[in-house]
């Protein structure tokens, strides 16, 4: 009954059921049962482990928290505002990822205004900017700049591109955030201790494993730089609790690449040269988190000219009051989606009251597709 | 529904949303029995009591609106004619008539409507459907995007088949016909003109050339579907509803193409959310399923017709995943949205 298209999944059962064994075997031997409590950084990581039934298949004492690792979901409310003002103005189009689309505002969401008649389009690569921004030259073409370093390189390819072409009317919101900073800020929050990062593939292909390095280092925390598909996944986390428990036993931690077919030390260097040409470092929000010094992009005084938080005027509603979700608690590995109690009540795919709930990212959709029915509450 | 609300484009995505437009607003202010049942043809035979020769009368109508107008593997012509024979199979039925509505933009190249009309007349005339009555209109240029089509189709559904999504039961066996996810992902490529090195066709076709085969070999069909927008996953789950049963099926056995998976996986789409236009979901005793997949696979529609999964166990709609985990398989909310990385 073989067709030619699953074979590849036929031969993942044999391997992924003696990794299986061998994080039962390294939970239960080396570690003596003690809990194990591991963070995927990267929300790609957060969907994969859903969409692929890993956590069915895991240890009581082993946790797999979900990190600050979705793009949307570290967006602060106010930036997400202001997306939303400048879609509303008459003259702009504005273009983002499809993930923007639904993320809640204060009062409204980027496809809500769309159903009212604003011009919002939803680009598969930053490029198609320049394109609309060229057909249509009366309007202003604004992108939403949300990401973190797998993003910024294609958006700031983008922006050198439109400087050479001498596009006038295109104009980015430099919304972006860097990973390495956030994994050491989220290393030195005292509560659940963490016992190592599966740190994101993406990410680690542009700036490179080595880039973790004073990471473990400095707080003795075990990184292994992991693929996406189920089987890299599975091998990360084995070589992980293979590396916490050497750090219970007294040994260094250190930064190790499960996905080396993907990921060097040095990393990308043409996409690092493009993304410091165009952008400096600078301190970021993250939402429900805080700012976190040195943690974001803005652009450098070369292509300044470019951030629309400059050229469009946007008047922001003020801050709302709390809203009960518990997104920063989650983002910090400090608690599971199941734990908040709007998730699934008041806080749906439909309703969202935190961006978590609808990024196609976002640790709370991927529980409430994938993990609803399965996931005990720890 | 909030009745100050707005239509958005995800109530038109075949997930959840959609199905809150259709059960209170539409099947609010129209409904009857033969709606009611909301099957992807109607009975007629339910409401008056016609029938042709014994057998009863199927009629259904859809609407097309795809951009691209041409695209690998079909065009708008095609789809609407395969769409609508496609939704009287899933009934059983055998097409007999369809209509045809034309609705084409001021300006629209008379050649590109030829073109399209061709593509109608040959896929009708093989699937042996007469187009028997029509209408025209000209709206105002950069209304309908070029041309937007409309077919409703009468068929005829033969004595003793008795297909409907509540008759899924404990022990059948769920087939697919083919391979997942073509058609949505060739007219994201083709619309987003994303570079590949291979093209990827749309699976656009007439299926009941199919469905007659499957129905020889196993008269007592209960469930057929066809899987379009919101895939398999939103048709498994809207079966799984209506009948009250709990589904399984085993995602090594679910067949996708390798290019389909690959652009799904760089957009962070779901290949079983989907929409597909030439694959059928068949639900029939388990012990029938071999005899049905052989007869599938002689057929050139059905050659990667598979067995992935049954009906039985804990109610809802589960996955068992290629490393060996289980997860539930929900209805989406609304459309799949593109993400960042």
């Amino acid at each position: 009954m073989s067709t030619p298209f699953d074979e590849e999944a036929f031969r993942t059962e044999p391997e992924a059921r003696a990794l299986v064994s061998r994080i039962h075997e390294l939970l239960r031997e080396e570690l003596r049962g003690e809990p194990v409590s591991l963070m995927e950084v990267c929300g790609t990581h957060t969907v994969a482990i859903s969409r692929a039934g890993i956590r069915s298949l895991m240890p009581d004492g082993l946790k797999l928290l979900s990190g600050p690792g979705c793009p949307v979901c570290v967006t602060p409310l106010s930036e997400i505002d202001r997306a939303i003002g400048a879609s509303t103005l008459p003259d702009v189009i504005l273009t983002t990822f499809g993930d923007m689309m639904r993320v809640p505002g204060s009062q409204s969401t980027l496809e809500k205004e769309r159903a009212e008649g604003a011009d919002v389009r939803i680009l598969y690569s930053p490029l198609q900017a320049i394109e609309i921004a060229e057909e249509s030259p009366e309007s202003q073409i604004v992108f939403v700049g949300v990401g973190f370093e797998t993003t910024s390189p294609t958006i700031a390819a983008t922006v050198v591109e439109a400087a050479r072409r001498g596009i006038g009317n295109l104009s980015v919101f430099p919304f972006f955030k860097t990973v390495p900073r956030a994994l050491d800020m989220l290393a030195r929050v005292p509560g659940r201790p963490l016992d190592g990062y599966i740190c994101p593939g993406h990410v680690s292909a542009i700036i490179g494993s080595g880039a973790y390095e004073p990471i473990a280092r400095e707080h003795n925390m075990p990184c292994v730089v992991t693929g996406f598909e189920p089987l890299d996944i599975l091998a990360g986390i084995v070589m992980l609790l293979e590396q916490a428990a050497s750090v219970r036993a007294g040994g260094n931690a250190k930064v190790e690449t499960q996905y080396s077919r993907a990921v060097t030390r040095e990393g990308n260097l043409a996409a690092q040269a493009v993304i410091a040409d165009v952008f400096q470092e600078c301190d970021a929000e993250w939402r429900e988190i805080g700012t976190i010094p040195m943690s974001g992009h803005e652009f450098s005084e070369r292509y300044r000219a470019f951030d629309a938080r400059d050229r469009i005027d946007v008047d922001v509603p003020a801050p709302a009051g709390p809203s009960g979700c518990i997104c920063g608690e989650i983002m910090l590995g400090q608690k599971l989606p199941t734990d908040c109690p709007l998730f699934a009540t008041r806080c749906t795919p439909r309703e969202a009251v935190g961006p978590c709930m609808v990024s196609t990212e976002g640790a709370c959709a991927a529980f409430y597709k994938y993990d609803r029915e399965t996931t005990e509450v720890p | 529904m909030k009745r100050d609300g707005k239509i958005r484009l995800a109530h038109g995505s075949g997930g959840a949303l959609m199905h809150e437009l259709i059960s209170e607003v539409i099947v609010g202010a129209l409904g009857n029995p033969v709606l009611d049942a909301l099957d992807d043809a109607a009975d007629l035979a339910d409401l008056t009591g016609a029938t042709i020769g014994g057998g009863r009368i199927a009629l259904t109508t859809d609407s097309y609106v795809v951009q691209p107008l041409f695209f690998p593997g079909g065009d708008i012509g095609k789809l609407a004619v395969a769409g609508t024979v496609n939704d009287l199979s899933m009934k059983g039925a055998k097409p007999r008539y369809l209509t045809l509505g034309l609705v084409v933009e001021e300006g629209f190249g008379v050649g590109d409507l030829e073109r399209i009309l061709e593509s109608i007349a040959s896929t009708a005339g093989s699937a042996g459907v007469a187009v028997a009555a029509g209408d025209t209109k000209v709206v105002e240029h950069g209304t309908v995007g070029g041309v937007i089509l409309n077919t409703a189709g009468v068929g005829v559904i033969p004595e003793g088949v008795s297909v409907s999504g509540q008759r899924a039961a404990d022990g059948d066996a769920v087939i697919v016909s083919g391979t997942l996810g073509d058609h949505e992902t060739a007219i994201l490529v083709a619309r987003e003109e994303l570079r590949l090195d291979e093209e990827i066709a749309s699976d656009c076709a007439c299926l009941n050339g199919l469905v007659d085969v499957v129905l020889e070999a196993c008269p007592d069909v209960h469930v057929l579907r066809d899987p379009t927008r919101g895939g398999l996953g939103t048709t498994l789950n809207e079966i799984a509803s209506r009948a009250a049963v709990g589904i399984t099926i085993d995602e090594r056995k679910i067949p996708v193409e390798r290019k389909v998976k690959a652009v799904c996986d760089i957009l962070g789409f779901d290949p079983i959310y989907m929409a597909n236009e030439g694959k059928a979901i068949v639900v029939a005793p388990g012990s029938d399923a071999d005899a049905i997949v052989e007869a599938m696979r002689a057929h050139p529609l059905g050659k990667n017709a598979a067995v992935i999964g049954s009906v039985g166990g804990r109610k809802g709609v589960y996955l068992r995943t290629a490393v060996g985990g289980t997860r539930p398989i929900v209805m989406l909310e609304g459309v799949q949205l593109p993400r960042i990385c």
